[in-house]
């Protein structure tokens, strides 16, 4: 019998209004997961079960009332720790950070919080963002739950890894270049980065504003289409966020695909696949063509140049972002004779190896006499790929890569490298630099760790994206979980 | 080729003191990221304009309606050292 701590949202959500099961008893059974695995994931930086233990309480009165409670009521979530939220410290993975405690609420906290946010604890990520392993986090690693000895994808590696493990049901991530995608990948979810601009960025904690977005992790692709609509909309609060209709993400899921033009590109099945990865993506085409979609392999020639463009913008944006952190306001401060030394040494003590190589890119690449060739230049390239995608999006309704080019590699492979790190993020960083959507789903297995599928949309149109990801989750029927031995199933 | 002076001269611009041996590995590594991104050099983008966002920006304006916003001591919750409703810094000069 499946346990109430595997179930998907949806489920939960229907059997508690039945009244088959109580908010209590599904937080019951998520905090005797925390209380058996966490030592070895380590998913959390911070745990809030009390808080989450009052919201469920919360729940079981209002249904007993005959009230709604709303739909994120008793359905415990991991937040990553890049969101603020208000009593509860905001780390992003940081000394820096370590005592910070917000006196707010991000805007999709707060929008939670009126559904009844039920939240487990704060999940653990590279620190401010940076990092595609969760080994950049200042409190140590997260561990994959399907194998303890490999890494759960980054920067929402502690998201992830808490829905994998069944110390959440679902939670929030933040995606830059992948970070949502990436780890949901590696831990065998469905993750989606929206559009740019459709979810409010208030209160996330800013690491490149023009690239990133909040989104979902969740075991299926009809949870992740409810969570989207529970975060997604305009916000006065972000000057970027976009005044749109939204269209019911979950009414549409089961319209299929059939007559739908898929395109591939050639240029992100190249990149060091192995051979499981594209073995799982071609299978995916064939199922494509079962059911009803014409696929045809296409170029976007500038994705090529994407990384590169990335490695400077994302940085550039970063060192700007970053240069708040300065001891006075919030955050660490180590002191010094003067202003300038109190700077050096509070940002020398408060930002780990990563975060300074970034500040250190960014500030290079802006910096006079190399500003025209690194900045000026990626902006340029960030125009042609905008192009490229929209063309391609003329002739087909989605595109589909792999969401990495391997599965989860081994704790401390690539720490030393920050280029091979940076490579694992090759297909899914040409989606925010245009801006577009994109979702990860399970699409199979290499030597026992999961394949993550990559499905890229139209600006906004996270309806198809979704059909699209519902369609195929459904004929790929990916079933597995983390072993037992290995990992902690 | 990026050198270690470059890389003292930037970590000055960013405000972050440095080791040594910091200095010798950032050299070492921020060399392999910008070969790395020289690609981008190679395009011709000669009648190309940059993109900054995605979103076609404007300028987003509101009425200016007074809102409860946060009180002196929030503001102040998470000061490292504060003085007399003030956030209190070493000297400056």
């Amino acid at each position: 019998m499946e346990e109430l701590h595997q179930a998907k949202a949806w489920e939960l959500m229907e059997m508690m209004r039945r009244r088959e099961v109580s908010a209590a008893e599904i937080l019951h059974s998520v905090k005797g997961r925390v209380e058996s695995v966490e030592e070895r994931v380590r998913s959390y930086i911070t745990l809030t079960l009390d808080q989450a233990e009052r919201a469920a309480r919360e729940a079981d009165k209002a249904l007993a009332e005959g009230k709604d409670p709303g739909p994120a009521a008793g359905i415990p979530m991991a937040v990553k720790d890049v969101l603020c939220t208000k009593g509860v410290p905001t780390t992003c993975g940081s000394r820096i950070l370590e005592n910070y405690t917000p006196v707010y609420d991000a805007t999709v906290v707060s929008r939670l919080r009126r559904e009844g946010l039920t939240m487990v604890g704060k999940a653990n990520m590279d620190e401010f963002a940076m990092g595609s392993s969760t080994e950049n986090s200042a409190f140590g690693p997260t561990r994959n739950p399907w194998d303890l000895e490999r890494v759960p994808g980054g920067s929402s590696g502690g998201s992830a890894a808490a829905v994998a493990a069944g110390e959440a049901v679902w939670a929030l991530g933040s995606d830059t270049g992948g970070s949502i995608r990436q780890p949901a990948s590696f831990c065998g979810l469905v993750g989606l980065k929206p559009t740019y601009g459709l979810v409010s960025r208030y209160g996330l904690v800013a690491f490149a504003s023009s690239l990133d977005q909040v989104g979902p992790i969740t075991r299926d692709v009809r949870d992740c289409a409810l969570l989207l609509s529970l975060i997604a909309g305009h916000d006065p609060r972000d000057s970027t966020s976009l005044e749109v209709e939204l269209p019911s993400y979950a009414e549409g899921l089961e319209g299929g695909i059939e007559g739908m033009k898929v395109g591939v590109p050639r240029e992100l099945m190249q990149e060091g696949l192995t051979p499981g990865v594209r073995e799982c993506v071609e299978r995916c085409l064939s199922l494509f063509r079962e059911l009803g979609a014409e696929v045809e392999e296409t170029t976007l020639p500038h994705l090529d140049y994407a990384l590169s463009a990335y490695y400077i913008i994302a940085p550039a944006e970063a060192s700007s972002n970053l240069a708040r952190y300065d001891g006075v306001r919030y955050g660490l401060r180590v002191e010094g004779e003067d202003m300038l030394e109190m700077y050096g040494k509070t940002r020398a003590a408060g930002f780990g190896a990563e975060v300074k190589r970034r500040i250190m890119l960014g500030t290079y690449a802006l910096s006079a006499g190399y500003y025209e060739a690194y900045y000026g230049q990626a902006q340029k390239v960030r125009t042609l790929i905008l192009g490229d995608f929209r063309r391609a999006f003329e002739r087909y309704d989605v595109l589909v890569s792999p969401t990495s080019p391997t599965p989860a590699f081994r704790l401390g492979e690539k720490v030393e490298d920050p280029l091979a790190m940076y490579l694992s993020d090759v297909c899914t960083i040409p989606v925010n630099l245009a801006g577009i959507p994109a979702i990860s789903i399970p699409c199979g297995l290499e030597d026992g760790l999961p394949v993550g599928l990559q499905i890229m949309g139209k600006v906004l149109d996270e309806a198809t994206l979704l059909r699209v990801a519902r369609a195929m989750e459904e004929a790929i029927g990916f079933r597995e979980r983390p072993q037992v031995g290995r990992g902690v199933g | 080729m990026i050198t270690e002076k470059d890389v003292e001269y930037v970590a000055w611009l960013a405000r972050l003191e440095l080791t040594a041996e910091e200095k010798e590995r950032f050299t070492r590594q921020l060399g392999q990221v910008l070969e790395h991104a020289a690609k981008i050099k190679s395009l011709d983008t000669g009648d190309v304009e940059p993109t900054s966002h995605v979103v076609p920006l404007r300028n987003v304006m509101r009425d200016d309606v007074v809102e409860p916003g946060l009180t002196q001591e929030e503001a102040l919750s998470n000061a490292p050292r504060r003085e007399g409703g003030y956030f209190a810094v070493p000297r400056i000069i």
